[in-house]
């Protein structure tokens, strides 16, 4: 056969040869640096993305903490705003309730000065009237000793205004 | 894109070079004997084209005082008979004279070297034309030869450099790196991990890879004049086929042979009757591999030939254009295939490394 006619053993042998020293070489210093750079670059890159993603899954964690954490701010707010409102209240509540205990004791206190001031004016004012009654009593006597028509008469006119007042 | 753009430039003037060249030599011939190329002249230059030879012939041509003139230089010749004989091409004077090595005669008879018996030995046929003069044992550097350094060569300088631009440039390609990247993360994504597997595909990768742009440039090489076309020797193929085949072999886990000589899943006598036929497919597919690799490139280097050839024939503006038409479609068509036949060796070895790491599954067949 013609093909077998052609077949040259010396270009197998060379071929041979030849073509697994190449491989063997470029295993070496070809194939495995290229293959392994593509390889870490391949990782590499799935590595930032993985990364990337977790960072945004992050970004989002820290975004809803943030979130939840200005809830709880603002409820606390609310709370603190709203016990103070009470404690206010309250202060004032109990403010306005000693205030009207203490206008209502001064009340008292006044009006029982009063009572006794009007007491003591009216008991001096009687010892007066019965001072002026004796004296008026003493010129009377004295005076009306001479006439004693005019004596009944003033002690009457007496009497009258005495009781008027 | 400016890849592109200088590619075409590049391949349009050697296949020019290509017709100008091979023009050159109908010409020489056809002036000498009836002014116009003859089809057995065809014939010879296309089967010439075909073989190797012991000079690295760029073109040929005959003067108009009927000399014959060679531009190309010598290649050494080196035998084994009797002790190692090494000697240059140039004593055989392009097979017209006996070269005489430390007392042993040899002569080129079909672009092969015979032993004769003396200065003026002639080379013996019997009734089938075939010499049964003595051959040496023959591992000349021969063009073929050449052609496979120069490839190894190329390969090994482009390849280390591409590896050595990663190292500079903190894991980015370079230069021709940038454009052999892909075809690397292909032969990776879409030839090795398809067919072998996630798990074991790192083992093979070297083979494939070497094996794809081996085949590829040289059939690129083939398609150029200056080249000889590598592929289309049945030695290259054969030792591409075989190393195929023992990787196959050797990585062929329990799982592969199961399958080859106890075939599970099948009635016990066709066991029997499958596993010599099974035995023999594991010799079957490299020589399929072989052959398909041999016979695509030698038949796109006849017909290409062929139709360059009518140019000659026709010797008429309209067939000779319209050959010249058509042999330019098929030398384009022939760039395809140089890659697609690459491609197919690879992809068809590594489905063949696949098969031998399958893991067992229980699925029947």
């Amino acid at each position: 056969m013609k093909l077998f006619e052609d077949f040259s053993l010396g270009l197998f042998v060379w071929q041979a040869v030849l073509f697994i020293a190449l491989i063997l070489l470029l295993k070496k210093f070809a194939w495995k640096p290229i293959l392994d750079s593509v390889n870490d670059r391949e990782e590499g890159i799935k590595n930032a993305l993985d990364s990337a993603e977790k960072a945004k899954l992050e970004m989002q964690n820290l975004q809803a903490d943030n979130q939840k954490l200005l809830q709880e701010a603002r409820a606390e707010r609310e709370a603190m705003l709203k016990e103070a409102r009470d404690i206010k209240n309250k202060m004032i509540e109990d403010a306005k309730g000693e205030a009207q205990e203490q206008a209502n004791k001064l009340i008292q206190q006044a009006q029982a000065a009063i009572e006794s001031e009007k007491k003591a004016a009216i008991s001096e004012l009687k010892s007066q009237v019965a001072n002026l009654s004796i004296d008026i009593a003493e010129k009377v006597v004295r005076q009306e000793l001479s006439n004693k028509d005019k004596q009944l008469k003033l002690v009457e006119s007496m009497l009258g205004e005495a009781k008027l007042n | 894109m400016r890849r592109k753009i200088s590619l075409k430039p590049i391949t349009l003037l050697l296949l020019l070079t290509t017709f100008v060249s091979f023009g050159k030599e109908q010409e020489g011939h056809g002036e000498q004997k009836t002014g116009k190329a003859t089809e057995s002249e065809v014939k010879a230059y296309i089967q010439h084209h075909l073989k190797d030879s012991y000079d690295f012939n760029l073109f040929s041509y005959t003067t108009d005082a009927g000399e014959e003139k060679h531009v190309g230089f010598p290649l050494p010749v080196i035998l084994w008979d009797n002790g190692l004989k090494v000697f240059s091409s140039s004593k055989f004077h392009h097979g017209k004279t006996i070269a005489e090595v430390g007392g042993d005669y040899y002569k080129l008879h079909h672009s092969k070297i015979y032993k004769v018996d003396g200065p003026n030995g002639e080379i013996i046929e019997d009734e089938n034309h075939h010499a049964i003069n003595d051959k040496p044992l023959d591992f000349s550097i021969t063009k073929n030869v050449t052609m496979i350094f120069m490839v190894f060569a190329i390969m090994f300088f482009m390849f280390s450099r591409m590896a050595k631009s990663y190292k500079k440039n903190n894991g980015m390609p370079k230069g021709m790196g940038r454009f052999l990247e892909p075809i690397v993360l292909y032969v990776r994504d879409e030839i090795a991990i398809p067919n072998i597997g996630e798990k074991h595909y790192k083992r093979y990768m070297s083979y494939l890879l070497t094996v794809f742009f081996f085949v590829w440039i040289v059939n690129l090489f083939g398609l150029t004049p200056i080249g000889m076309n590598v592929t289309n020797n049945i030695a290259v193929t054969l030792c591409l086929a075989l190393i195929t085949y023992f990787i196959t072999t050797f990585s062929g886990n329990k799982n592969y042979w199961k399958h080859i000589f106890w075939m599970p899943g099948v009635p016990v006598p066709m066991k029997i009757i499958l596993a010599p036929i099974e035995l023999l497919g594991t010799i079957i597919k490299p020589f399929a591999l072989m052959i398909r690799l041999y016979a695509n490139i030698t038949a796109g280097h006849v017909v290409l030939m062929s139709i360059i050839g009518m140019i000659f024939l026709f010797q008429n503006w309209i067939g000779s254009s319209l050959s010249f038409l058509l042999a330019f479609v098929l030398a384009i068509l022939e760039l395809l295939v140089a890659a697609l036949q690459a491609y197919i060796f690879t992809v068809l070895s590594a489905l063949y490394f696949g098969m031998a790491v399958e893991e067992h599954h229980d699925e029947a067949h």
